[in-house]
């Protein structure tokens, strides 16, 4: 969504997506490939004023066009600026912007897509993203009401929970009268869970994004699979391009299926096949012509149904082909012996393996941080070897990423501090030996065993509440707070007994599928009394998280 | 032809006074002077006309609305010799009066005087003219005075005398100079049109934002037109111009001639035009005398007049009220006033005194040097209930109330009546209605009491109408009261809202009142009080003889409970009249930094904008600060206070990341942090294309990370540097591509290529671990497939990876007889696996069972297949059983 160009065609608007690092250099092509006298620049600032050199003389050029530029998202006085300095911000017939804070991805979930959101606040201390934060939440409430309590774990939440009671000073007197939706916010640092993105994700979507990544909600696959079958034709034309699926709940048969245990998702398809199988049958005992009629009603329902089983078959196919691989078998059960605390201060041999034969960089860079934020740090001399190891390995350009790691206290020498881990997952019960991937009864589920911290504290938080589990949130970083917004008298909630309290998550860092499954799991639990509605800078995996955070120098080759 | 009636008219209706009364003479309202209530206590201000000709003419609408006249003021002025030889101009909507007496006059000896007043004659500003000489006033729709000089210059004044700006009209108009100005109104604000001396016409549509537009000629147009107007049709202006008896438009691109539908022949000129408040309606006054009104587009006739009068008049203005189905225009000469409906009979008063015309939205407002007088059509309530002899449901509900206010059992009579035809929620709706067109308190108040008194008998009926009306007229009465001066008709407030109330009381100063009635109406706080508070403030900065503290305390006493106050515009206008101290003192009040950064900039107070911008959070805020310090301060005082700012600092340098460099490693200097210097110049090392450059830049950092103390990071730059020269070495000596590579990619190239000693010789040199060397060396030789010396390798010594390895990087690379060479060496613990990597059931199962090893066995069970390995099976689940039972 960082970039998109909008074109006037005729009253039609489309919006081309570009990939956000290519940047100004496309979306000149594709200015120059329209016919239309009205060209719209989306821009992100950001990426802008990074990228404005090779960008703007080239728009210039392709005078006299009309150029409008609107900016994303949100109007950036730097950015004009340097439009200023370069002398053609006078050639834009039209400079606005185009507010876009909290983007809804699906019922229950926003996300505002900042990629870099996480890298900006703990490494560059640069928290732009978080003011759009809180202008997204100040925009949400503006919609659905005030939200009378904040709750917050972490120095980001720290900051955005005080520019929200800022901003709603500023806006005070323009309130708007709505009965708020929301009861709760809480907003969760990252850092507070570092543990959580760097695991495997267990569930269908989230193992859908480990491995083939959705982007926007779209994910590509190989063809192979997605192969018409035709007789006769022996497979000759494959198709090449990879296949494009668009993932959400809307798709019936995707929205039962993608919070599962990826062990339960076998099951739960060759039921629905079933389903499917003999709704076909029904037409052998539709006899009148009422019920024949009625049969060729659902024809077409029925026949989604059956080419996204067919789709999420081939999906389920895919995955199941990695994860019964000996590799993926290996390297789980390292990190599930370092998230129960296994030799986790001693160099592991998985690891070292793993880098004497060179496997991808982020899948080392994951398990040696992982090792590190279940041991509260590493000893010295294992961190240097595993540096040492690394750098030799894959090249000494990455000390800066290392460099990053540490910063971000992914990666970290062991103080002389006790390492409290093992205290933390005690108390918040983030290992569940007997997890049930088929029938959960609780979100150890997500990852087949971890419960994931971040949700461990949302559920504290909405029951017995924060007050019991004092002494761990001190051992986590950051501050922990609660604040009070006023809601205009008359306008208190009323709860029906039997109504759930609505709470929205805020993660400020990114937030997991597995993550997502798990609060939609406790929403739909049938004691909780609680629903929760996801929100994030952006939605991440370890693989993006890490990568995101990476420094390779080259990239700014010419 | 006028007929008074006296107010016992109304009175002496009653049940037996049923039948109509022959005398067709109608009554409309009968209104008490409020200023000289001592000379007539009834005394009639109405005209009432009966123009039913005969019996058989009677079902026909009358052809003569009825129009009345109300005296709104006696006006406070005390004007010598009336409004003779001054340029007057009147604001609608009740809105102030201009004066310019002796606008002529050029010697500087006596100066014009500009005069501004309310509509009640109370002086508001007096001031001698001083500029060229003017050719026209005109209000705005936001209260300012235009003065449109000889040059084309307009100067704008608000209504207390105060200058705010001027602009011109162009060059053609200075130089031709302005002949006729005329000021008009539209949606999109208040425009000018001037006829220039070269007789074309200029035009701009909203002088807040100007467009000037000259309009193309009109053809055979030799002097001054006989007279011109300005239309607003389609969305434009346009004017409308008589030469003699032809008549054109005037649009943007063409003059069209047009001729109106119907206009008696006789006329030979055009002599007179006016366009209703609307923009909807025309009239016409020709040379003949005839009065011609139709629609603007001029597509309908609406009636005809002769007003049997010749000579060219002084002012003519539509007099029509919204929704009515009759034209009404009203004609001035001098002491005399014409009604002219449809019908061929006018209505003619009598003028002691020069007079103006104010057209409003439903009637005209009569300005002499005197007086200040509504004419108007009788709004339709009104007729309805004070007619004589009137039957309609409000009438007799308000006879009921009188009777009942006399205890009379006639009350329930009356009431009955009108219940009987079910009309009651029809005679309250009535009597409110008509309670909002009176101007008079005491009538409102009858009405109203009869009103609240029929609802009683009423259930349902929706008390919205009668609250909003009692509402609006409590506002009404005070903003009409002598002392403010603002004569609104309740159809022009609903017209003009009471947001625009509120800004007229507001730019009269009359903050009190406007809080008034902010609080009485409940308007929301930070469109009403809040606003009027703001105003307040705004005008409160600008008083000179009070100290900063005293100000800034009573502002911010006053606006401390108003919500959303912005306090920057405040501190804006108190910087603005020179005092920048004031204006800090006000912004600390100001709860949003956004709005305070920018104007503290403009004061120079760059420091306390810093932190404002990096309170409010937003970056970008930060960022227009950081670039406006870095272009005002020299750099060493930017650095210093950009230290002081972590955040700010944190900004800048990702600024510089991307766009300066150099400043970022003089800002690493400054702060003597040579870890990042180090990790610059090791960034800097690979966009580097030459080698010697490249190691001269690590060596930088590797000096940098020393002094860092960061021995890990610089002990690696120097294994880099060390890598590089080998990498060169090489290159240089066996032509073999490898700087740039890592060290593993490196050895494993050298292995790859047989330069085996060399790789050895990096494995000692940066001291690779054994493990990792034996993968490296293992993999490179079955990629090469060089199984003779990876056999050699093997033998070595012995494996610090153990034999696994060796058997499965063989069979990975489809060579089993290789792989079952390691096998025997493989340990205990590991022999299943290797068994099973080769593809050996046997061997597999032998070394399962003898380790009796119950995980082990069933991972042979389950790589059996039942056809060919029977026996084995067999063997392997008694074992199991063996197993389990131990």
């Amino acid at each position: 969504i960082c970039f998109a160009l909008l074109c006037h065609r005729t009253k039609l608007i489309l919006i081309l997506e570009c990939q956000a690092t290519k940047t100004c250099r496309k979306y000149v092509d594709l200015a120059t490939n329209t016919d239309n006298a009205n060209v719209k620049v989306l821009i992100d600032p950001k990426q802008f004023s990074r990228n404005e050199a090779n960008g703007i003389i080239i728009i210039d050029k392709l005078q006299p066009r009309d150029f409008h530029i609107l900016f994303v998202p949100r109007r950036s006085l730097l950015c004009e600026q340097r439009l200023k300095e370069k002398g053609v911000l006078n050639s834009f017939t039209n400079i606005d912007e185009y507010i876009l804070d909290l983007i809804p991805y699906d019922g229950d979930l926003l996300s505002m897509e900042s990629e870099s959101s996480f890298r900006e606040c703990y490494l560059e201390n640069d928290q732009t993203s978080l003011y759009h934060a809180a202008k997204g939440l100040m925009t949400l409430q503006a919609l659905y009401g005030t939200i009378p309590q904040i709750f917050g774990k972490g120095e980001c939440a720290r900051h955005v929970a005080n520019m929200m009671l800022r901003m709603k000073r500023e806006f005070a007197g323009s309130q708007t009268q709505i009965l708020p939706v929301f009861d709760t916010l809480l907003l969760l640092d990252r850092n507070v869970d570092l543990l959580t993105p760097l695991a495997t994700q267990l569930t269908y979507e989230g193992l859908i994004d480990e491995i083939f990544g959705i982007t926007n909600g779209y994910v590509k696959l190989p063809p192979e699979k997605f192969a018409q079958k035709k007789q006769g034709e022996g497979g000759k034309e494959l198709p090449t391009e990879p296949k494009k699926l668009q993932l959400n709940s809307a798709e019936e048969l995707y929205a039962e299926i993608r919070d599962k245990n990826f062990n339960a998702v076998g099951a739960a398809l060759s039921k629905k096949a079933k389903i499917i199988s003999a709704a076909f049958e029904e037409r052998h005992n539709a006899k009148t012509v009422g019920e024949i009629k009625q049969f060729v009603s659902q024809l077409p329902h029925m026949q989604a149904a059956r080419s996204s089983l067919a789709n999420h078959t081939s999906i389920a196919e895919l995955i199941k082909d990695i994860t019964t691989s000996e590799d993926f078998f290996d390297s789980l059960t390292v990190e599930q012996e370092f998230m129960t605390g296994v030799d986790t201060d001693k160099v592991s041999t998985y690891i070292e393996d793993c880098i004497a034969q060179k496997d991808p960089l982020i899948k080392i860079l994951r398990l040696v941080c992982m090792q590190s934020v279940c041991n509260n740090g590493l000893k010295q001399k294992v961190l240097d070897y595993y540096k040492k190891e690394i750098l030799q390995t894959y090249g000494y350009k990455h000390i800066l990423t290392l460099k990053n790691l540490e910063r971000v206290g992914l990666l970290k020498p062991q103080s002389t501090m006790r390492n409290n881990y093992p205290t933390i997952r005690k108390t918040l019960k983030l290992w569940m030996e007997d997890a049930n991937e088929q029938n959960p009864n609780d979100i150890s589920y997500v990852y087949s065993g971890y419960a994931p911290l971040s949700v461990r504290l949302t559920q504290v938080l909405a029951r017995p509440g924060w007050r019991s589990i004092e002494e761990v949130l001190k051992m986590l970083p950051g501050p922990h707070f609660e604040e009070r917004q006023q809601v205009p008298t008359g306008l208190h909630k009323k709860r029906q007994p039997g109504e759930n309290r609505t709470i929205l998550v805020f993660f400020l860092g990114g937030v997991t599928y597995a993550e997502i499954a798990a609060l939609r799991f406790l929403s739909n639990m049938e004691d909780s009394g609680t629903e929760y509605i996801i929100a994030a800078t952006k939605l991440i995996n370890g693989t993006s998280w890490i990568k995101s955070l990476m420094d390779s120098p080259e990239e700014n080759l010419p | 032809m006028t007929t008074l009636e006296d107010g016992t008219g109304v009175c002496s209706k009653g049940p037996g006074n049923r039948e109509r009364s022959s005398l067709r003479l109608q009554q409309a309202f009968i209104t008490q002077n409020e200023a000289d209530s001592s000379v007539t206590v009834w005394q009639s201000h109405l005209i009432c006309l009966n123009f039913f000709k005969t019996s058989s003419q009677a079902r026909r609408r009358p052809c003569f609305s009825l129009n009345r006249k109300i005296e709104l003021y006696e006006m406070g002025w005390n004007l010598k010799d009336g409004l003779r030889e001054c340029l007057v101009a009147a604001a609608p909507y009740g809105g102030p009066i201009s004066l310019l007496k002796g606008h002529n006059r050029r010697s500087p000896s006596a100066r014009p005087q500009l005069e501004i007043y309310s509509s009640s004659g109370l002086p508001l500003a007096s001031f001698p003219w001083k500029s060229g000489v003017v050719k026209q006033l005109g209000w705005t729709v936001s209260d300012d005075l235009l003065c449109v000089q000889e040059d084309g210059t307009v100067l704008v004044y608000d209504l207390l005398g105060g200058f705010k700006r001027h602009f011109s009209m162009g060059n053609e108009v200075s130089q031709s100079q302005v002949l006729e100005t005329k000021i008009f109104h539209s949606p999109y604000g208040t425009g000018v049109a001037i006829l220039t001396g070269a007789l074309r016409f200029t035009l701009a549509t909203n002088i807040d934002d100007i467009k000037l537009r000259r309009l193309p000629e009109v053809p055979g147009l030799q002097g001054a037109p006989s007279c011109w107007a300005v239309l607003t049709q389609d969305r434009q202006s346009k004017v409308l111009v008589a030469n003699g008896s032809h008549l054109f438009i005037l649009d943007n691109t063409a003059c069209t001639p047009v001729t109106p539908p119907g206009l008696s022949p006789q006329a030979s000129s055009i002599v007179h035009m006016c366009v209703s408040f609307s923009y909807k309606y025309l009239a016409l006054l020709t040379d003949s005398g005839h009065v011609w009104m139709g629609t603007s587009n001029l597509k309908e006739k609406l009636s005809e007049v002769d007003t049997k009068i010749k000579t060219p008049p002084k002012q003519m203005a539509w007099c029509r009220r919204p929704k009515s189905q009759q034209p009404s225009a009203v004609v001035m000469w001098d002491g005399l006033l014409i009604v002219v409906g449809e019908c061929k009979e006018t209505i003619q008063y009598h003028l002691d005194d020069d007079s103006i015309l104010v057209p409003e939205l439903d009637g005209v407002r009569i300005i002499s040097g005197t007086h200040h007088e509504l004419l108007q059509e009788v709004p339709g309530a009104c007729e309805e209930i004070f007619k004589i002899a009137s039957m309609a449901p409000g009438a007799l509900l308000l006879e009921a109330h009188k009777e009942y206010e006399k205890e009379s059992q006639k009350a329930d009579e009356y009431l009955r009546e009108i219940k009987e035809q079910s009309l009651l929620s029809e005679a309250v709706r009535q009597c409110v209605e008509a309670a909002g067109h009176e101007h008079e308190p005491e009538t409102q108040k009858t009405l109203l009491r009869a009103a609240s008194f029929g609802k009683c008998f009423l259930s349902n009926f929706p008390p919205e109408q009668f609250v909003s009306m009692c509402r609006d007229l409590r506002v009404l009465n005070a903003v009409r009261d002598y002392t403010v001066g603002i004569p609104l008709t309740h159809t022009q407030f609903k017209q003009m809202t009471v947001q625009v109330l509120i800004d007229r009381l507001v730019y009269r100063k009359l903050y009190p009142l406007a809080i008034e009635i902010c609080r009485y109406l409940k308007t929301p706080e930070y469109q009403g009080v809040s606003r009027v508070l703001k105003h307040w403030a705004c005008y409160k900065v600008q008083q000179k003889e009070e100290s900063d503290e005293v100000i800034a305390k009573a502002v911010s006493v006053k606006l401390a409970d108003a919500a959303g106050i912005f306090y920057s515009e405040i501190a804006t206008k108190a910087y603005e009249s020179g005092r920048t101290e004031l204006a800090i003192k006000l912004l600390e009040f100001e709860p949003r930094s956004g709005e305070q950064v920018p104007l503290l900039l403009k004061m120079k107070k760059s420091p306390l904008a810093l932190s404002k911008a990096i309170e409010s959070g937003d970056t970008d805020l930060v960022y227009t600060v950081v670039m406006y310090l870095k272009n005002e301060l020299n750099r060493g005082d930017f650095f210093m206070m950009l230290r002081n700012q972590p955040v700010a600092l944190s900004l800048y340098k990702q600024f510089c990341k991307h766009q300066e460099q150099d400043t970022l490693k003089d800002l690493f200097n400054q702060d003597d942090d040579h870890e990042e210097l180090g990790n610059l110049y090791v960034k800097a090392s690979y966009k580097e294309q030459r080698l010697e450059a490249r190691i001269a830049l690590l060596q930088s950092a590797v000096d940098e990370y020393y002094k860092a103390k960061n021995e890990f990071s610089a002990k690696t730059t120097e294994d880099e540097m060390r890598l590089l020269r080998f990498q060169r070495k090489l290159e240089e000596e066996k032509g073999e591509l490898l700087v740039g590579f890592s060290l593993h990619d490196t050895m494993t190239t050298l292995l790859s290529v047989g330069l085996h000693k060399h790789a050895e010789q990096l494995y000692k040199d940066f001291r690779v671990p054994d493990k990792r060397f034996w993968w490296l060396k293992l993999k490179s030789l079955a990629e090469k497939e060089d199984w003779e010396e990876l056999e050699k390798f093997g033998k070595s010594k012995k494996s610090p990876i153990g034999y696994l390895p060796f058997v499965e990087v063989c069979i990975k690379h489809h060579n089993k007889y290789e792989a079952k060479k390691y096998v025997s060496k493989v340990t205990p613990e590991q022999k299943v696996k290797a068994h099973l990597a080769v593809g050996d059931m046997e061997g597999a199962a032998e070394a399962a069972i003898e380790r009796r090893n119950e995980s082990e066995i069933s991972t042979v069970l389950s790589r059996c297949s039942a056809t060919t390995d029977h026996l084995l099976m067999e063997r392997l689940n008694r074992a199991k059983a063996t197993a389990v039972k131990k």
